[in-house]
């Protein structure tokens, strides 16, 4: 009887809240699409709210804005150079979206956006896109030396560049299914244990006694997930911070 | 002078640890034991910070595997391709799959740090260039 609301898949389910269906596309608007738009509202409203009525000795909200302003900046700065700073409003605010869509799905009921492959790969699909976009047009056919290690022996290079070109076209599956794994395992994890805690409690007075170990453990992990939804957002900020470093400074 | 100076600068240490003993009253003793006891308090500190900074258990796992996953699946993506549009059945894919595999080390060796710099030659260029 418990099984049934012990899935720890059903929370990931897409659910059509408003159904469309144009030429055959289904551009359905989802419970995904959903809390896309809350994540954007939330953000933008509140960055907007905190930082309309400023003054120069900041309230603690508006605070928080300028933090995360300072934070994004000298990341950048550190991780692509004074040049980066063009792709400051781009870095910023997928920063901010990932970090506010991982925080919002740990309130209890609510989608976690990030934990669907499609929607982190469209992320990096998009960060990948605007390096290889810039390089070519800021770098020509220079961009191509990304690829060509110097001091390579002239009959290793095909192999070389070969496995180069590979390992670029490999980074954006690798940032998209960091960040997917670890929301996706994360609220899993949280889930299964959960669920511990309801199938012993419902066993009597002795598994009652039992369900405070898997109780203990949500717990630590609600705080661990929040960790995670923090580290993650940082991590992909960071690795983009990385690839605009290469289009900004590809060899020569 | 000098020898003098060092003369100074050896016997107060002495006095130093002497005086706690008596009363410890005196200001530099006072101020000294003081600096021991925050360095000694600070020295936890700092292990823990450095150890945030990498990542541990299932984080690491999942970097890591990830990266060498994505080198992989590329790899055979590519082959795949070309297969389906040369028409060279199995060669295409057993060629790029084992350079996939190849890329998928590079990678986990550079997310590792075992190959430092991703592209040496490149980068120590544009360190000159900035």
């Amino acid at each position: 009887m418990a099984t049934d609301k012990v899935d720890p898949i059903h929370q990931f389910h897409l659910n059509d809240l408003i159904h469309v269906d144009i030429g055959g596309l289904d551009l359905s608007f989802t419970n995904s699409s959903l809390f896309m738009v809350i994540v954007a509202v939330v953000t933008a409203g509140f960055l907007y709210l905190t930082t309309a009525n400023r003054g120069l000795v900041p309230t603690r909200l508006q605070s928080i804005s300028e933090m995360s302003y300072e934070f994004v900046a000298s990341m950048l700065r550190d991780g692509a150079g004074s040049q980066g700073m063009r792709f400051f409003p781009f870095v910023f605010s997928l920063f901010m979206f990932i970090l506010v869509a991982n925080l919002v799905g740990m309130v209890p009921y609510f989608f976690t956006v990030t934990s669907h492959i499609i929607v982190t790969f469209a992320f990096s699909m998009l960060v990948i896109g605007t390096v290889v976009v810039y390089g070519f047009w800021k770098h020509g056919l220079h961009f191509l030396n990304l690829f060509v290690p110097s001091g390579v022996p002239g009959a290793l290079l095909p192999l070389v560049v070969a496995i180069e070109i590979i390992s670029f076209l490999s980074r954006p599956i690798s940032l998209s299914v960091r960040l997917f794994a670890n929301m996706l395992a994360g609220h899993i994890t949280l889930k299964v244990f959960a669920g511990f805690v309801f199938s012993l409690g419902s066993m009597g007075a002795i598994g009652i006694g039992g369900a405070i170990l898997p109780l203990a453990m949500t717990v630590a992990l609600t705080g661990l997930e929040f960790l995670v939804a923090f580290l993650q957002a940082y991590v992909f900020a960071v690795l983009t911070c990385m690839y605009l470093n290469d289009a900004l400074h590809p060899g020569h | 002078m000098v020898d003098s100076n060092d003369a100074d600068r050896k016997a107060r240490p002495g006095t130093g640890g002497g005086n706690p003993d008596k009363g410890g009253d005196s200001l530099e003793a006072r101020r000294k034991r003081l600096a021991t006891e925050l360095a000694a308090r600070s020295v936890p500190e700092t292990p823990e910070v450095e150890g945030r900074e990498k990542p541990q258990g299932f984080a690491l796992a999942v970097k890591l595997s990830s990266e060498f996953v994505a080198g992989v699946i590329v790899g055979a993506l590519l082959g795949y391709l070309l297969d389906r549009f040369a028409g060279t059945t199995p060669w295409g894919m057993i060629v790029f799959l084992l350079l996939g595999f190849c890329a998928g080390v590079l990678n986990v060796l550079r997310s590792t740090g075992a190959v430092s710099t991703p592209v040496p030659g490149s980068r120590s260029g544009t360190s000159e260039q900035d």
